[in-house]
């Protein structure tokens, strides 16, 4: 910060109006760019810097026991697109996206038409309903594996009562099931969260448009989709963006109930890229997977931002 | 029946169907709590008991006593320091961009996309150049990351709320003489306090809540709660008494922190896009 920024305002004062423009406008500028640029280089070092380190080891082949640091082409993508077990997290990855995110939306979208109108205990619930989404992902996976236990879990027991009889089902082991338990999961933590939001847009929508409505003798539905919903469509747009990028990245809960298994069953692409990285060492290898995941994502988010509108 | 009749019916369908559902949505919470107190024999009963035969804190008391708690220290220690890195950078940064829209909206942008890239692809490189920088399980190593990784939430935080500050004010401020430094500490910070808060909470709830990162970059110094409580998974048995005392010992502090924050949760979760 130079000196001249905290001399006292009184000498501009005898310099003529233009001037002090000019000196403040210049100010300003320093002043802005001196604000961005300790964030920037932060942002540049965690972000750009390892990125280009990524492009150079993705032309390598350095695996475990290898260091060789010549240049191989494009031999690890080669490799990438060939394999079927990166193309099946991929696919696993999708399928829980396109399986959980609708689920979260219309399951929200109910929990906050039910929670929208006066209700005793309003607050109270919508407070308690919160807390799955504060829960580290970790965490709640944890939980739902105490609760999935074939032998200890209150799961079995529940349909046990319900059957009249002994439950033994292997939720994280049989195939047939693991999908299910994992969006169990997965839904129960992240509902609230589409619920929280939907609760806020449903509040924001113009009563007098309802009544107007009801007046003209529209029914339920045709209410909901000609004024309820382009009402709450720009939050619901945003909701859906940030747990559908959530979603592709989804880890923690697979990792605590099944570690991508039984085999690679349940391995999104987020355990793939870390069982190549650090459990087989692969280290040229996952460098291609990483960039692909990199560029992927990018042209997402970036595509998505132009249309939706994130704050202001 | 009557008008009246069949609106106290549908009042009360309604509360039961909320019922219903909070309770669906709270029994994991609960059993994860009700595990941490109860005694092994009682973990390992068959059929399983819901609720433990006394309050004990046994399972607690192993953690302590094991070194096990440290992690959750550590947890503290990186959640707290990267906030309060991420909240300093990211406010003045913010600021620039609001007031004087620096960048313009491709800034922003690239900003925000920042923190939507999957952590797993951003902790590979990291991890390489850690190793280089012989920065893995160390404080300096996971705080630099958090920070970095909470940066773009705090800007793109604080700059809604910085906007939501009427000019005016700061104008006003200027004109009497303050310095534009004296003018963020002055007026710019306190009228955003509540945000500042708030955005802080969510910071360090984000670091505090992180697995994968700590994953990563963690061995045995540094490691933080959510590492520790996977390290009682294992092949055979699952250490369930850990486990749960482990989570319950995370989660609790987050609990209590939002209970507190409630009128923000909205906006925090929802990248400031709804006002709440």
């Amino acid at each position: 910060m130079p000196a001249s920024c905290f001399q006292p305002r009184e000498q501009t004062h005898r310099t003529s109006l233009a001037a002090i423009r000019t000196k403040a406008a210049t100010r300003d500028r320093r002043f802005k760019y001196v604000l961005v640029a300790p964030s920037i280089f932060v942002l540049l070092l965690i972000g750009i810097f390892p990125l280009i380190y990524l492009i150079v080891v993705s032309f390598q082949n350095i695996t475990m026991t290898d260091m060789d640091t010549s240049f191989q082409g494009l031999l690890n993508y080669r490799q990438m697109v060939n394999d079927t077990r990166m193309w099946q997290a991929l696919l696993h990855t999708v399928i829980f996206t396109a399986i959980a995110l609708p689920i979260e939306l219309v399951l929200g979208l109910a929990m906050a038409q039910l929670f929208i109108d006066r209700i005793p205990g309003r607050q109270v619930f919508v407070a308690l309903l919160v807390l799955p989404v504060v829960i580290s992902p970790i965490v709640a996976g944890a939980t739902w594996s105490l609760m999935f236990d074939n032998r200890f879990g209150p799961i079995n027991q529940i349909i046990g009562w319900l059957i009249g009889g002994e439950a033994t089902i292997l939720w994280t082991i049989n195939p047939n099931l693991v999908y299910p338990a994992i969006l169990v999961a997965e839904v129960w933590q992240w509902t609230p969260f589409m619920f929280l939001l939907l609760l806020a847009a449903l509040s924001a929508v113009d009563k007098s448009q309802l009544e107007a409505a009801s007046i003209d003798g529209a029914g339920w539905w045709r209410t909901f989709f000609r004024i309820v919903l382009p009402a709450i469509w720009p939050v619901m747009a945003i909701a859906i963006l940030i747990r559908g990028l959530d979603l592709f990245r989804l880890f923690d809960i697979v990792w605590a109930l099944t570690r991508g298994g039984p085999g690679t069953m349940t391995e999104t692409i987020s355990i793939f890229a870390y069982v190549k990285g650090f459990q087989q060492f692969d280290t040229s290898f996952t460098a291609a997977v990483a960039l692909m995941i990199i560029v992927l994502l990018s042209i997402v988010v970036m595509a998505a931002l132009k249309r939706v509108e994130l704050a202001r | 029946m009557n008008l009246r009749q069949r609106r106290r019916l549908k009042l009360i369908l309604r509360l039961a169907a909320a019922i219903a559902i909070t309770a669906f949505f709270l029994f994991p919470i609960y059993w994860l709590f009700m595990i941490s107190f109860k005694t092994p024999e009682e973990i390992f009963a068959f059929p399983p008991k819901w609720w433990p035969g006394q309050i004990q804190f046994d399972n607690y008391e192993v953690l302590f006593k094991d070194g096990d708690a440290k992690t959750v220290g550590n947890s503290l220690v990186v959640a707290s320091v990267s906030t309060v890195l991420a909240m300093f950078l990211g406010t003045l940064c913010a600021y620039s961009l609001a007031r004087f829209r620096t960048g313009g909206e491709n800034l922003a942008n690239w900003i925000i996309s920042q923190r939507m890239v999957p952590p797993i692809a951003v902790v590979f490189p990291i991890f390489l150049l850690y190793v280089w920088l012989k920065l893995v399980d160390t404080y300096v190593g996971l705080i630099l990351l958090y920070t970095a990784f909470n940066l773009p939430y705090v800007i793109w935080m604080m700059r809604g709320y910085i906007n939501d500050i009427p000019k005016a004010l700061e104008e006003s401020a200027l004109v009497d003489g303050c310095t534009r430094w004296q003018v963020l500490w002055k007026v710019v910070f306190p009228m955003c306090r509540a945000g500042l808060f708030a955005t802080a909470i969510f910071t360090f709830v984000f670091a505090w809540n992180d697995f994968i990162f700590a994953l990563v970059l963690t061995r045995t110094e540094v490691s933080t709660y959510t590492v520790q409580v996977t390290h009682y998974f294992g092949g055979q048995s699952n250490f369930w008494a850990k486990i749960s005392a482990m989570s319950v010992l995370g989660t609790l502090p987050i609990f209590i922190v939002v209970g507190f924050m409630q009128r923000y949760l909205v906006r925090g979760i929802s990248l400031g896009a709804v006002k709440g």
